[in-house]
């Protein structure tokens, strides 16, 4: 059964970010415009969903498997290095640019929108390169 | 720094962001996951073209599939938000390719790092936010009010 709570979750997490405003990369990039006309929604986006899984994780924590018979996989890497920065940067440099983050492109995706299209192919073709060329 | 008071929608993205969240505690109680979008694709790209280790990635797949499904839902119940970017094509590789790198060196995005990671109140995380943030806030800055 494990299947349908991860159908259920990518489900509610997409209509949560149509929901939020996060599908349309002109609101996500007015979010990122401090020194424009300046939309601070998205921080709202982000405190409701903290809100809600800050107290999941800490139940998490006292778990060891999961509804579905999984065992809990919790990160526990704790390396701060120039990959975590670097990444964060490019990510964010690209983020800056499109307006697109990975979520919100697959969901704008869906509905066949060529933006999302072709920002999609291109984030999947880096991925690929660098899990194949870059990965440290 | 003035606010955009026609666009600013705190309650739908308050909504919205509660709508992530429940998302998030599902995925990690429910299968003992992080919802990260890029860790979640990640799993079944390395899979390919292999379907016996693809069929090992179901957990991950399904998740995607219910991502995929709901702007389908949604417009059953109500109007299609109106989706708009300011860049060409051109701009939209660039972009994309910059954040698969980005997302796969630093090991997460806004979802993983930003959304799970300060969730579970990780420095590391929190070192990535910033990092993107940062770059994101820079970005957009260059872009319309110096080069534009």
């Amino acid at each position: 059964m494990g299947w349908l709570t991860a159908l259920l979750s990518g489900l509610v997490f997409g209509l949560g970010l149509i929901a939020g405003g996060m599908a349309n990369p002109a609101k996500v990039k007015a979010f990122l415009d401090l020194a424009g006309a300046w939309d601070p929604s998205l921080g709202f986006v982000m405190a409701g969903a903290i809100a809600v899984a800050l107290p999941a994780f800490a139940l998490a924590r006292r778990r060891r498997t999961a509804w579905s018979g999984e065992p809990m996989d919790i990160p526990t890497s704790t390396r701060i290095d120039g990959r975590l920065v670097g990444g964060g940067v490019l990510f964010g440099v690209g983020w800056g640019l499109g307006g697109f983050c990975p979520g919100p492109a697959l969901v704008a995706l869906a509905t066949g929108w060529w933006p999302a299209a072709v920002f999609v192919a291109a984030m999947l073709a880096g991925m690929v390169l660098h899990d194949r060329f870059l990965a440290g | 720094m003035t606010i955009a008071w026609t666009s600013f929608s705190p309650w739908a993205s308050l909504a919205g962001g509660l709508l992530i969240g429940i998302a998030c505690a599902l995925y990690l109680l429910g299968n003992g996951r992080i919802a990260g979008i890029a860790g979640i694709l990640a799993g079944p790209l390395r899979a390919l073209p292999s379907r016996e280790r693809l069929r090992r990635q179901r957990t991950p797949l399904a998740f995607i599939a219910g991502l995929l499904l709901a702007p389908w839902l949604w417009r059953v119940f109500a109007p299609w938000p109106v989706l708009s970017v300011d860049v060409g094509p051109g701009a939209l590789l660039l972009a994309g390719l910059l954040v698969g790198i980005g997302v796969r060196m630093g090991n997460g995005c806004t979802s993983g790092h930003g959304v799970c990671g300060l969730s579970r109140l990780s420095r590391r995380s929190l070192v990535n936010v910033l990092a993107f943030m940062g770059a994101g806030f820079a970005t957009v800055f260059v872009l319309r009010h110096l080069a534009g």
